[in-house]
């Protein structure tokens, strides 16, 4: 594998882990857009078209859709996303800031691909990203906070809901239904005996609930292989 | 692999979410320890020397494996070859606790399982979705089915829902 590098090598390029890189830009999980799109090389060279991978914040750039490596990659920190005027139909642009910055005239091949590709591409960026999560873990700790000892006080149309494990006990029991999980009448601690602080960080959250979602499906599956 | 080289050179100038001066050690055999300042930016982790303005390198961190490796140390390693590792020592047990929470949730895709979660518990206490205020309830990413399937159940737990 070629060693990846910024345009124009020579003394002072960056490293990058560009082996683990390919990896991400080709590994099977749900991509979150991609499809071909012309990309100018450079003010006066012509358009190349290219198979283009959204993954998180990395716009990834390959020869065609059964490419192994692709041929780039464009961080998507910092840039604006616009449509431009140009020869090209369907053109837009992902334009960075800052003295000498880079734009990227790229162009999709109709409309709708288009406008699929500017939102996706708007919305990229891990700084939007994490503002959107930042807001509803405020959202999330005011409302608990609101709520005595945290104990959620559940509106009547969905009495089965309390705290992020309720999915587990959340459908009421058939008649004989010998697959049923038990349905306790509150949140039974399962392996875990201590509740995280509502307050806790999420990843302290996803871990609790991740612990005791596995332990009760062990339980009532039986100890069964899950596939 | 061409990249926007500028532009992630510019990223390592923004305010980190971590940064410190540790010892590093990449992942070549034979490679020697050597003091960098290590920032953690977004998804990546940039190194620099300790009196070098510009980054020498920069760590893309998605499917990424970090473990503790004896006491005050951790390796970053990637899912593909988790034996190829990159070491860094820290000064005591407490900061490299701080890193490995820091840099096990730095990922785009640990970020995005995160607002899938708040949005399914927001939901499920109030009845009506948090995204719809920002107009992107229907944000193709920020959905259950944008997440490996072996994320989605410790997510929302709707796994669970379907056996039934």
């Amino acid at each position: 594998m070629t060693r990846c590098s910024g345009v124009g090598t020579g003394p002072g390029t960056m490293k990058l882990n560009e082996r683990s890189l390919a990896f991400y830009a080709t590994c099977d999980a749900p991509v979150d857009h991609a499809g071909f799109l012309h990309k100018k090389g450079g003010r006066h060279t012509a358009s190349h078209r290219r198979w283009f991978v959204l993954r998180g914040n990395m716009l990834f750039y390959f020869e065609g859709p059964g490419s192994r490596e692709p041929l780039g990659v464009i961080v998507l920190e910092g840039c604006t996303v616009e449509l431009v005027e140009a020869a090209e139909e369907f053109a837009f642009a992902v334009r960075f800031t800052g003295a000498h910055a880079r734009c990227y005239a790229l162009a999709a091949e109709s409309q709708a691909a288009l406008e699929g590709w500017v939102k996706a591409l708007s919305r990229a960026s891990f700084h939007y990203l994490r503002l959107v999560v930042r807001e509803l873990e405020q959202q999330l700790a005011a409302m608990r906070g609101t709520g005595g000892d945290g104990e959620v006080t559940v509106p009547p149309r969905r009495p089965k809901e309390n705290g992020c494990c309720s999915a587990v006990w959340s459908a009421e029991p058939p008649a004989a239904g010998p697959r049923c999980p038990p349905l306790p009448p509150r949140r039974r601690r399962a392996s875990t005996p201590d509740r995280p602080p509502d307050s806790a960080p999420f990843a302290q959250l996803h871990e609790w609930y991740g612990q005791e979602v596995r332990a009760l499906r062990g339980q009532w599956l039986g100890g069964q292989t899950q596939p | 692999m061409r990249y926007n080289e500028k532009e992630l050179r510019a990223l390592s100038q923004q305010p980190a979410e971590m940064a410190a001066e540790l010892s590093m050690r990449g992942p070549k055999k034979g490679s020697v320890a050597k003091r960098r300042l290590v920032k953690l930016v977004v998804n990546f982790l940039f190194y620099f020397r300790t009196d070098e303005a510009e980054p020498l390198g920069a760590l893309l961190l998605e499917r990424c494996r970090v473990s503790q490796e004896e006491p005050g140390g951790f390796s970053i390693s990637f899912i593909e070859d988790p034996e190829r590792k990159y070491y860094f020592e820290c000064c005591t047990q407490e900061q490299c606790q701080e890193w490995m929470e820091a840099l096990r949730r730095a990922s785009y895709e640990y970020m995005r399982c995160s607002l899938i979660f708040y949005r399914n518990e927001i939901q499920k206490m109030t009845g009506k979705d948090p995204l719809e205020q920002f107009g992107i309830s229907e944000e193709a990413r920020f959905q259950l089915s944008s997440l490996p399937r072996d994320r989605r159940a410790a997510c929302v737990g709707t796994q669970l829902d379907e056996l039934d």
